[in-house]
């Protein structure tokens, strides 16, 4: 494994390899190329490390919603297949992401990270989670092929829940839930060998929930390893999940992300740390940072609380300081990734109150 | 600092989530409190079934016996809680440092519990209309008019969404285990003392452990709570009321909007209902659904409104230890002031007059709390924003309002005391829907008869009457 400092020079390298091909004129995407042009300054100068990233103005999410989505697409990349991926659109113009090939290389390396023994290769995968114009769908059935499985997905549109959520129409909310986790146990019933899963904290609850009810269990349907994210996913919750829900012979991952940061890893999980879920994420393609909630620029101490700072530097996307909807907690490098985590990740206090959790 | 677990029916249970109870003075840790994740209730609930086969198996009678010893346990002993013990004096403490309700008041309302616990069989016989209790268990029998009668349990147990800033209330689910039916807790945040003191007295009183759990937590607990237990009760405020508004498994519990109407009639001898009207607006630190939030009356409303406002206006908060502290602080930051400004920005409206304005400022801020001073607002009409208002402390508007009107303006309303020697107009009273507890004459808004039902009665809520018929 890299040192600490080789991952911080690798990072450098790769942010000035990034900004060289968004804002090279033949390479680069329209929208930067004329960004670039209102800065008064050019990136590809004065641009030479991760920390020169700060010379950018914050990255407004706004600016992702609605068209042409194409003002995203590097011209170096034209003629490729694309996909476009969304996150919120409950209501209004959801934010965009176009995406060729990232997805898949994101979760290639996260497949890397999967213990063979309970994600074997060749084993069917059911994704219980969101389907419609989500990144996840796409990125969670592309890591069951690319593992050699056949992936099962569910009807699920998370935008109806919140809708139904916010409308306080809970009765519906649960028949809508239990219509979801119907689909899911009909799948795993159905005798199609499925091993893995991709779910939420909620519908984890739920389907354990029903499995008891059937007098089954998740273990006893066959699944043996669970990828699962959501900033639902705390120590409490993680460790009543493993013992209460699971048991032994079931395999937990928690995973942090969205659709434009990608995947980040947690470290293990269990009883050794007590639980403690610390995610790194996919150094150098995209870094987590914990910054003040009252200076973006300034990184907390390890250990204090601030705000999730977000950086993507892909060929396909560049986003240089993008501030979460979440808080948490400054971790150090780990031996498996020589750089900085996240851990307690959870709603950002001055937005949780608006902020309405679905199904993740 | 005491270390509280969640109660699993009776099964500690350490999580690895926690919440700081702490003292709203010196910011001082009290308790720390496990918090559950709503997963913890979805496995357990399956176990609900069996806190009522438990209770079941004890007979009504012996369940009463425990409940009096239970009253002496909670009222003078030494109890176990999480790590540690509690004194009663240590209870009152505690739950005055993290509720703001002055110690006398704390200690007045442990009084209130040990009376309603002591006296179970006889406000069980009034619930009940002197039904044999062991009909409850066998769920049909045969009534001493020789009728059969039948009541089926609705539920194994009953849930409670219980608040933190009204210990009063807790009198209402003391019933519920010797009706046979387990508890489901989610106590407030800032007032576990109760809850936790309660089941250990309990248990201490021979109850099974397995009747009763408690699942400290966030909003999202007792939004679980509700929908799991298949009867629930619930504090909260407007919002929660009409969330659950015909749910018939949730019983709501809300502002009470409480009021005295002085007639016309009485009204020209309004001076002789002051007393009276001022201790149901003032005594318990006006916190309750059953403190007067409003007086209606076609005349003399300014000297009523100034003369209750130069019995309370000029009252100052004292020490939560001094037993002459009459006001409770409001303990979440800011809450007073958001309160306070909420008032004041509807004391513009024309027709409304502060009238306790001029014995000084009721806003009073401190460094970790706040107080509102009692407060007392005229209304020339019904119209005004401030003229159906309710907050948690000593506030009341008084209302003109012509006589013919009172009933269909007055909104609903938990108690009214309704003044009037025209038996006309009492039987209007007695007839309107929109009234809860209906006093007639002057009777204080806050005086219960424990024998009578509040809001409902708890065994109909929990049991349901039907036709039954066994072949012999």
């Amino acid at each position: 494994m890299p040192t600490t400092q080789e991952a911080a020079q690798a990072l450098d390298a790769h942010v000035r390899e990034i900004i060289e091909w968004h804002f090279n004129p033949s390479t680069g995407s329209p929208f930067w190329l004329e960004k670039a042009s209102s800065l008064g300054w050019d990136p590809r100068k004065e641009v030479n490390c991760f920390a020169d990233l700060r010379k950018f103005p914050p990255f407004e999410d706004d600016w992702l919603r609605g068209g042409p989505v194409r003002r995203w697409l590097p011209k170096g990349l034209a003629g490729k297949p694309l996909f476009v991926f969304e996150t919120g659109g409950t209501t209004g113009v959801p934010k965009s992401r176009l995406a060729s090939e990232d997805f898949k290389i994101d979760y290639e390396m996260f497949s890397g990270t999967l213990p063979e023994k309970y994600f074997p290769r060749g084993a069917n995968w059911l994704m219980l989670g969101p389907s419609g114009p989500r990144r996840l769908r796409l990125a969670v059935e592309h890591l069951c092929q690319h593992r050699g499985g056949i992936c099962f997905t569910v009807d699920l549109d998370p935008r109806w829940v919140i809708k139904l959520i916010k409308w306080g129409m809970m009765e519906a909310l649960e028949k809508y839930k239990a219509h979801v986790i119907d689909q899911a146990i009909t799948a795993l019933q159905a005798g199609h060998d499925i091993q893995c899963l991709f779910t939420t904290p909620k519908l984890l609850e739920s389907l354990a929930e029903e499995l008891a009810n059937h007098g089954s269990s998740v273990r006893e349907v066959g699944i043996t390893g669970i990828f699962a994210g959501g900033t639902e996913f705390t120590p409490q919750y993680t460790r009543f999940a493993i013992e209460e829900l699971l048991g032994n012979g079931v395999y937990l991952t928690p995973t942090y992300g969205n659709t434009l940061m990608g995947l980040a890893c947690s470290e293990p999980v269990g009883p050794h740390n007590n639980y403690k879920i610390i995610y790194h994420a996919p150094q150098p393609r995209a870094t987590i940072e914990v910054v003040s909630f009252d200076d973006p620029n300034r990184i907390v101490g390890y250990g204090e609380t601030g705000r999730v700072r977000l950086t993507t530097l892909t060929r396909e996307t560049c986003i240089p300081g993008f501030l979460e909807r979440d808080e948490g907690e400054r971790e150090p490098p780990c031996d498996l990734y020589p750089w900085d985590g996240v851990s307690g990740v959870r709603p950002f206090r001055k937005l949780a109150a608006s902020t309405t959790v679905g199904v993740y | 600092m005491l270390n509280i677990p969640i109660l699993r029916w009776g099964q500690p249970y350490t999580s690895l989530d926690t919440d700081d109870v702490v003292h709203f003075e010196t910011g001082r840790t009290l308790a720390r409190v496990s918090q559950a994740n709503t997963g913890l209730l979805g496995r357990d609930i399956r176990l609900a079934q069996r806190a009522r086969d438990v209770l079941t198996g004890i007979p009504v009678g012996d369940l009463i016996n425990m409940m009096k010893k239970a009253a002496d346990f909670y009222l003078s002993g030494s109890l176990p809680l999480g790590d540690g013990e509690q004194t009663p004096e240590d209870f009152a403490r505690q739950q005055s440092a993290s509720t703001g309700l002055p110690e006398h008041m704390c200690k007045a309302n442990m009084k209130k519990n040990h009376f309603v616990l002591s006296n179970m069989d006889q406000i069980l016989d009034a619930l009940t209309r002197g039904l044999d209790l062991d009909i409850l268990t066998r769920g049909y029998g045969v009534e001493s008019r020789g009728v059969t009668v039948s009541y089926q349990v609705q539920s194994p147990v009953l849930g409670l969404v219980l608040p933190s800033n009204s210990p009063g209330v807790h009198t209402l689910w003391l019933p519920v285990i010797p009706m046979q039916v387990g508890l489901l807790l989610k106590p407030g945040p800032q007032e576990p003392w109760t809850p936790y003191r309660m089941a250990s007295a309990f248990t201490q009183a021979g109850i099974p452990k397995e009747a009763i759990a408690i699942y400290p937590g966030g909003a999202d607990m007792g939004a679980e709570v509700v929908r799991r237990a298949g009867r629930c009760m619930i504090f909260g405020g407007t919002a929660t009321v009409e969330r659950y508004k015909g749910d018939p498994r949730v019983q709501v519990h809300g502002p009470g909007f409480s009021k005295f109407v002085l007639c016309d009639d009485v009204v020209d001898k309004w001076e002789q209902y002051i007393g009276i009207i001022a201790d149901s607006v003032f005594l318990n630190s006006g916190r309750g659904c059953i403190n007067c939030s409003g007086v209606w009356a076609s005349r003399h409303t300014e000297e009523i409104a100034q003369a209750i406002a130069e019995r309370i206006g000029p009252i100052e908060p004292k020490s939560p230890e001094d037993p002459e502290a009459s006001l409770a602080a409001f303990t979440i930051p800011g809450a007073a002031r958001a309160i306070w400004n909420s008032i004041e920005s509807a004391l513009d409206e024309p027709g409304v007059t502060h009238v306790t304005a001029k014995f000084g400022h009721r806003l009073v801020e401190k460094e970790r709390c706040g107080y509102l001073r009692p407060t007392v607002i005229h209304c020339d009409s019904p119209d005004r924003k401030l003229a159906n208002t309710e907050y948690m402390y000593p506030f009341v508007s008084v209302v003109r309002c012509p006589q013919e009107e009172v009933l269909h303006r007055m909104g609903p309303t938990l108690v009214c005391s309704a003044i009037t020697a025209d038996s006309q107009l009492e039987r209007r009273f007695i007839d309107a829907r929109h009234i809860d507890r209906l006093n007639i004459g002057p009777i204080p808004t806050i005086k219960l008869d424990w024998l009578q039902p509040h809001e409902g009665n708890i065994v109909e809520f929990l049991f349901r009457p039907r036709a039954f018929q066994a072949a012999v």
